[in-house]
């Protein structure tokens, strides 16, 4: 049953996105990409650069647009629809419900060293989960093409320039349009 | 039901005018929460941000489940994530259904590939801002993880799991010993606290 699978994927994500946007990237990879098989890498790339220029976070963009395409393949429009009802309501349910519990104990879990603990040790881990995601977009598993999202010399020199713009805290939304740009010139 | 309007209409405010989320939202968030209306004060925000930060899930969304509880109970908390959920949706599903149709298209194609390489720039950049201010010892924990993800395809949900178990066995074996700084702290401020209301009388 595939809404039942997008249901538990991003109820999954939804739980375990702790660091914010970027470390769900990774949880998002591994899930659509990696152990489903619902997008390829290069989608993924897409929808990524999708979410940086559309409003929302991406991980409610990612959970619309997966639900929407499996859906869809599935059985047409609207079981499309059902689909990205299903995953995007699937995500928002762990924020709601643990941010619920948070707000009504808020003083009791301020300074509690458990969950700072907690807080502190995951900490270096969802760098690595960030650092993975660029990874898995660079050096994809598969060996086919359509998995590839640096083709060429300019693939490296985009990268190269957007990293400068974005060290040096330039908009993400003026590189990646900047970016675009870029492709229809050149490819 | 004019109250939850209200809300509803300030978060999808926030929802729609927060491009790539996560900090680029926190300045838009402080202005309609705090300046225009005035929900939560000034102080409460730090907290705010820091437990918006601390549970799963993105910022917009933990922020707006707050400010909704805090205002108006279960019901505001509801009306303030739809606000931030509904934007995203409906033009996510546009794009979507659009893009089948101009997915293939050459210009279109050409943009993605432009668009590729930039994306994972913007996703290394965090990480090595991130991965400075750390203990050089957690450059390892860091380096594990991203190979145990990315070439052998482990779920971050067991690192997660197993990173959060580690983070409390540190602080459970050092806790004996800050309780007793934190309880030789406290103990002179209750004793004086209580003159103190005396003298308020």
């Amino acid at each position: 049953m595939i809404l039942l699978q997008l249901f538990i994927s991003y109820l999954k994500i939804g739980f375990f996105g702790f660091g914010g946007g970027y470390a769900m990237l990774s949880l998002i990879q591994n899930e659509v990409v990696m152990q489903h098989g619902w997008m390829s890498n290069a989608e993924f790339a897409d929808i990524v650069a999708v979410s940086q220029i559309t409003p929302g976070p991406i991980a409610i963009n990612s959970a619309t647009y997966v639900g929407y395409t499996v859906g869809s393949q599935a059985g047409g429009l609207w079981m499309g629809l059902l689909g990205a009802l299903t995953a995007t309501f699937a995500v928002c349910l762990p924020a709601l419900t643990l941010m619920l519990l948070i707000t009504r104990f808020f003083l009791k879990l301020r300074n509690n060293p458990i969950v700072e603990g907690a807080m502190q040790g995951m900490r270096p881990v969802v760098i690595g989960m960030i650092a993975s995601a660029a990874l898995l977009l660079i050096f994809p598993h598969g060996s086919d093409p359509g998995e590839r999202n640096f083709i060429d010399a300019w693939s490296w020199l985009l990268f190269g320039g957007v990293f400068i713009g974005a060290w040096r805290k330039v908009n993400p939304i003026v590189l990646i349009v900047l970016s675009a740009a870029a492709g229809i010139l050149i490819y | 039901m004019r109250p939850l309007f209200t809300l509803f209409w300030s978060f999808f405010k926030i929802g729609i005018f927060t491009f790539g989320g996560g900090y680029a939202m926190i300045p838009l968030i402080r202005r309609e929460v705090i300046d225009r209306r005035g929900w939560i004060a000034e102080r409460d925000f730090l907290d705010l941000l820091t437990l918006a930060q601390s549970a799963p899930g993105p910022i917009s969304l933990n922020t707006s489940v707050f400010v909704g509880y805090k205002m108006r109970g279960y019901a505001g908390a509801v009306a303030s994530i739809l606000g931030v959920v509904v934007p995203s949706f409906v033009i996510i599903l546009l794009i979507a259904l659009l893009f089948a149709d101009i997915r293939y298209n050459p210009l279109v194609d050409a943009a993605f590939k432009g668009m590729r390489p930039a994306v994972v720039a913007l996703i290394v950049v965090p990480v090595i801002s991130l991965a400075r201010g750390m203990h050089p010892a957690l450059y390892i924990v860091i380096a594990l993880t991203a190979v145990a993800v990315w070439y052998l395809g482990w779920s971050p949900v067991w690192i997660l799991a197993g990173a959060a178990a580690a983070g409390i066995l540190h602080a459970l074996y050092h806790l004996p010993k800050k309780k007793e700084l934190i309880n030789k702290k406290c103990e002179p401020d209750e004793t004086e606290r209580p003159p103190r209301k005396e003298e308020h009388r």
